[in-house]
């Protein structure tokens, strides 16, 4: 089971708790975790990455196990040990600002 | 026609707010923050269902979401907020005068129709107008804003090039009004499918032609319902009037402190009274003198006077922005405005004078006023 770990603003705007599960087939990938949300909170679609483009919004970041995943291409696969549902996937709202 | 209450309608840059009173405009009930931590840009209420409420919600690091209600600002769902421009977007001028692809960033202005709930307009940055009649469940752009011949001398202003006023005549659906930052007024006659420039008789000298067709700041436009051929404007320097739909402007800022302003409203029941905020100049966005003041003609432009009681008269420095002031349809007509301080000043005597509703929200963005049945 995949864990995803959305910023609170997402998770207010899609009326989630601290973490979502994802069951995913292999190999889990950015994309693969992205489609799977988009898909059962429509609210988030455009809110991660641009419609139609779906490039990563400029202030949205990836991480896990401690990596900055956000600039790895969105096919690419993730960490084991977020496979395994160990580590989870993190979106983060970048730092902006003073 | 007996009016049962006030709805405020406030978007701040950390969420909305909804004010609410009865007639008599003396208590206040203050809701929310509604979509907290969210820029909401504009919030407007349907003229055929108060009830309707549309909000644009949006982030720069989340982007834009459009939140509608259909119980008076109680709860509020998410619609679609797909605006994608029509055909191939083509290009604007970019600050350093080449050509910028058109890219969507975030809607300012929502301007529901007069008579069917579902059906909005939107003016969004970078500067283009979109309509829905499904409710916002899609948006489709009226291109032929975007596509008249002047489209690709388009250049964003200070705050982004952006489609921020919508007007719709009350007389006439067919007819609309936008303006935007920097391109100038804009009229259509066919519910915008085409669109004429309403510029002649503008001048910006902060242009190279200061009387060009485009290139005007143009920071509100605002009309009587019982007169919509006349229109005023509050441009980036200058306050104009239009006689006709547009056509010719003439400067009537006569002995205003300052003529740069962004807010500009016209008196519910009196088409010749006109409120502008005064603010000292483009790089200094605040009011004279520390001061702030409503200014108020009573004669359509060049007399004004100032109103001043129950408004800080000194050591005050915050801005009222362009979509953040507002009248109601009571008797006498109510007057209410938002700050960059987060005050919401309300007006139950046309002006005459002022107090807070609420002293201390987030910066103030937007203020729409519903007069309830």
């Amino acid at each position: 089971m995949i864990r995803v770990e959305l910023p609170p603003a997402l998770r207010a705007l899609a009326g989630l708790e601290r973490e979502v599960r994802l069951d995913l087939p292999a190999p889990v990938t950015a994309r693969a975790i992205l489609d799977a949300l988009e898909a059962r909170h429509p609210v988030l679609r455009g809110a991660i990455r641009d419609f139609g483009t779906e490039r990563r919004r400029p202030l949205v970041r990836f991480y896990a196990c401690r990596r900055d995943l956000s600039h790895e291409p969105l096919d690419a696969p993730l960490p084991d040990a977020v496979a395994r549902g160990e580590e989870p996937f993190l979106v983060i709202g970048a730092i902006a600002g003073g | 026609m007996t009016m049962s209450g006030i709805r405020v309608l406030v978007g701040t840059r950390k969420g909305a707010f909804i004010l609410s009173a009865d007639g008599k405009r003396d208590r206040w009930t203050v809701n929310g923050p509604f979509f907290g931590g969210w820029e909401i840009y504009h919030l407007k209420g349907s003229p055929a269902d108060p009830d309707r409420i549309y909000a644009s919600q949006s982030s720069g690091w989340f982007g834009q979401q459009v939140q509608r209600s259909s119980d008076g600002g109680k709860t509020w769902e998410p619609v679609g907020k797909e605006f994608t421009y029509d055909g191939v977007p083509g290009t604007h001028q970019w600050y350093d005068g080449t050509p910028h692809p058109w890219e969507f960033k975030r809607v300012w202005h929502f301007e529901p129709s007069l008579d069917d709930p579902d059906h909005v307009y939107a003016g969004v940055e970078d500067a283009a107008i979109f309509e829905t009649r499904d409710g916002g469940g899609t948006w489709a752009e009226l291109s032929g804003l975007r596509g008249h011949g002047t489209g690709p001398q388009w250049t964003p202003g200070a705050g982004g090039m952006c489609l921020h006023t919508i007007v719709i005549d009350p007389k006439n659906p067919n007819r609309l009004y936008v303006a935007i930052s920097a391109a100038g007024a804009f009229r259509s006659d066919d519910r915008g499918r085409t669109w004429k420039t309403i510029t002649k008789g503008l001048n910006s000298k902060y242009i190279p032609d200061p009387t060009a067709e485009v290139g005007h700041c143009v920071h509100r436009i605002a009309l009587n319902d019982q007169r919509p051929g006349v229109l005023f404007m509050q441009k980036h320097w200058d306050v104009m009037r239009s006689d006709d739909a547009g056509d010719h402007w003439r400067e009537i800022s006569g002995d205003l402190p300052t003529d740069f302003g962004f807010a500009i409203d016209v008196h519910a029941h009196e088409p010749e009274t006109v409120y502008v905020v005064p603010i000292t100049s483009d790089q200094e966005h605040f009011p004279p003198e520390g001061k702030l003041r409503v200014y108020r003609s009573r004669k359509g432009g060049n007399e004004w006077e100032p109103l001043t009681k129950g408004l800080p008269q000194k050591d005050c420095y915050v801005n009222v922005l362009r979509d953040a002031m507002a009248v109601d349809r009571m008797d006498p007509c109510g007057v209410y405005f938002g700050t960059t301080g987060g005050q919401v000043y309300a007006s139950a005597n046309a002006g005459d004078s002022w107090a807070p509703i609420v002293r201390d929200l987030p910066a103030v963005l937007s203020v729409e006023v519903q007069t309830l049945p």
